[in-house]
């Protein structure tokens, strides 16, 4: 069968400018491309490279569940900056809600002794809730006193930092000996099967049944279908209530919607708090579900920023960010492989991230390039 | 009891210039950009490639001040870059910027690893081949200008004499105030005459140049090799001096002074056996910057243009 050009140009033309998944899967393929041709003018060939990284996210059960460890808190932090781009403001504080939710996630979970069922929400109620307030903070510097928020939450996200070191080093919550605190108690810890996976009784199951075995391997953890459900919410949140409406409506034009009798100025404290509250999120079930305690940082850790990716490629879409975020966590694990299989540099992943948000900055560019080939197809 | 004072002052404007010039660089480099009409959230991306281009050829050619112009046409080129973007194709300037935060370390860290065998941190220049101290040795040993001018760095003077140049140039000629009308009404300069699209690229790419210099003014001066830490939220930094000093370099560059002085100060303290945390000092920066916004400055005001492509109406 001869394959059609000019129908398949016109197909793909269609595809990438009258919808928004098809334009934001031409920049995926793109990015790849810009990788491509990196390590191809390095020396290494593209072809093996995201060959290993394909078999690094895919050959193994608990390959799959560390991809999915590593997407959980960028689903989260993307959603928390999708969130805030609703409503007219860009919350580059994510890095930093997402450290207060972590350290206080931290100290609940060790200070507090509580019965098994309890003990999980209250970790985690209470580190949402003061990461909400920080960011919260940010919406209040910027309704109150005119601080342009994306100042603000540069520097909270220092402050955060700094303030989660401060707590390492105090007496009592710091390990004896260590850059790091204490772990949290057994009771906070949402591992999945956790007591089981190291009881007999499991480990002799586990022996005759390989791929649960790999599979639990892992810190596998309730927080991947936590953030699905939140993802579910803020779609929820923003398409179908009246708070969701408000906040669109302030994003969408400040005047009008403070015209229109919106309360402009809360609606943004609101819209940060909410921001906050998923990114801090993100870092409570970091704590709970994988790292179970908080180490010195000399440096942001990126978990914001990379947010900051994930909504774009989602298009500040929240269902869309369950996707993006699988993408980069994906790339991210699978691509720290290529590094010790055949000497290729990982970081290859960054630029193909950045291309791919870089292409997606662009629309008009991809569309022009489609349409010239549409009329060259045209005139044959 | 007041020469000890003294001194203590003269170290933490020591420390506060040597801080503060590589923010004063970038944000001169956000400045142009923004005064032009196109916001440059790439700072940060930009700055890393400059850091590390600066430092490679500082390592491998010898040269500090080759090596600095070298940082400062990699920053460049990721700011012609953002220009092909947001000037030619309309496109988000914030996301744009994002993108070439992206690209910035990952091109750098991608090409440390093959010139530096696998190691994401460059090899250390040596002493001699670092940017020169103009004003070593100079100054009677001891005294207070000794103290605050003997270890600087030529970037230190470079980069003050940069704010004067840009302040001139925006000001006081006719293509600076092109390139503010540009920026405040891009369709009214169109109809004199001006050239929006040229002067926007000449702009964005200078932006990238001086954002270049800012991570060259890093790692070819305050230290002597790249690292991936290196240059960790500076650009931000920047592009907030740049907006806490209301779009003028002169304003700038007395945020990036501020903020330099707020880390001098962290740096001074820490010395001291306090009971204090130094890590609470560390927070001192940020802190004060949030204070002074919420207290002193008020709202600011962006170009009128800043982050709205400009189109010419076509006509068919």
């Amino acid at each position: 069968m001869k394959l059609n050009w000019k129908e398949l140009r016109k197909t793909i033309y269609i595809f990438a400018t009258e919808k928004t998944v098809g334009f934001t899967l031409i920049s995926i393929f793109l990015g790849l491309v810009v990788g491509a041709i990196f390590l191809t003018a390095a020396g290494f060939n593209p072809f093996q490279a995201y060959g290993i990284i394909l078999r690094g996210i895919f050959s193994k059960p608990s390959y799959i569940s560390y991809t999915i460890i590593r997407a959980t808190p960028l689903i989260l932090t993307g959603l928390s900056i999708a969130f805030a781009f609703k409503t007219g403001l860009f919350n580059i504080g994510a890095e930093g809600q997402f450290i207060i939710g972590s350290v206080v996630a931290t100290a609940t979970g060790y200070f507090l002794h509580l019965p098994l069922l309890i003990h999980i929400p209250v970790v985690i109620i209470s580190a949402v809730l003061a990461a909400g307030i920080w960011g919260g903070l940010a919406g209040y510097f910027k309704a109150k006193f005119g601080v342009h928020e994306v100042i603000s939450t540069i520097m909270l996200n220092w402050v955060a930092l700094y303030f989660q070191n401060f707590l390492i080093y105090t007496e009592g919550f710091q390990k004896p000996g260590g850059e790091t605190s204490y772990s949290i108690q057994p009771t906070a810890n949402m591992m999945i099967l956790k007591t089981w996976k190291q009881s007999a009784a499991g480990r002799e199951w586990l022996l005759q049944h390989p791929f649960w075995k790999d599979l639990l391997r892992t810190p596998a953890n309730w927080g991947f279908i936590i953030a699905i459900i939140m993802a579910v919410l803020v779609w929820f949140v923003l398409n179908k209530t009246a708070l969701g409406y408000r906040l669109r409506a302030v994003g969408f034009n400040r005047f009008a919607a403070e015209y229109g009798g919106i309360n402009v100025n809360k609606n943004m404290i609101i819209s940060m708090f909410i921001a906050g509250a998923l990114a801090g999120l993100a870092g409570a079930l970091q704590v709970v579900g994988v790292s179970h305690k908080v180490t010195l940082i000399a440096a942001m850790e990126g978990y914001g920023f990379d947010g900051i990716a994930v909504a774009l490629i989602a298009n500040s879409n929240a269902l869309g960010c369950i996707l993006a975020g699988l993408l980069f966590g994906a790339l991210k694990y699978g691509g720290a492989k290529i590094q010790p299989f055949m000497q290729a540099p990982s970081e290859v992943v960054s630029i193909v991230i950045g291309s791919i948000v870089f292409f997606i900055s662009i629309p008009r560019l991809i569309k022009l390039i489609l349409s010239r080939k549409n009329k060259k197809g045209g005139t044959k | 009891m007041i020469d000890t004072i003294l001194t203590n002052l003269a170290m933490i404007i020591a420390t506060t210039l040597m801080y503060s010039t590589p923010l004063v660089f970038t944000s001169l480099g956000g400045v142009i950009s923004e005064n032009s009409g196109v916001i440059n959230i790439g700072l940060e991306g930009m700055m890393v490639i400059g850091a590390f281009i600066g430092a490679a050829l500082g390592y491998f050619i010898g040269n500090p001040w080759l090596a600095f112009i070298g940082a400062g046409v990699a920053g460049g080129l990721f700011g012609l870059l953002h220009a092909f973007a947001c000037v030619t194709f309309g496109a988000n300037q914030i996301v744009s910027g994002i993108a070439i935060n992206f690209l910035g370390p990952g091109i750098a860290l991608f090409l440390s690893r093959i010139f530096f065998e696998g190691a994401t941190m460059t090899k250390s220049i040596s002493l001699d081949n670092k940017m020169p101290r103009p004003l070593n040795g100079i100054f009677p040993e001891g005294s207070l200008l000794n103290i605050i001018f003997d270890n600087q760095y030529a970037t230190v003077y470079l980069a003050l004499i940069m704010v004067f140049l840009f302040w001139f140039f925006l000001y006081k000629t006719k293509y600076g105030l092109r390139l503010i009308s540009v920026g405040e009404h891009p369709t009214a300069a169109d109809t004199l005459g001006i050239n929006v699209m040229k002067i926007r690229y000449f702009a964005v790419i200078m932006s990238g140049v001086f954002a270049g210099f800012g991570g060259a003014a890093m790692s070819l001066a305050i230290v002597s090799n790249f690292r991936p830490t290196l240059i960790s939220g500076h650009g931000f930094i920047a592009l907030a001096a740049m907006i806490f000093g209301k779009w003028k370099p002169q304003g700038a560059l007395l945020a990036c002074l501020l903020f330099g002085g707020s880390q001098g100060l962290a740096v001074f303290l820490g010395q001291f056996d306090f009971e204090i945390s130094s890590q609470l000092i560390s927070m001192l920066p940020y802190v004060i910057t949030i204070v002074v916004l919420i207290g002193f400055v008020g709202k600011s005001a962006a170009p009128s243009a800043d982050g709205i492509p400009y189109e010419k109406e076509h006509k068919n």
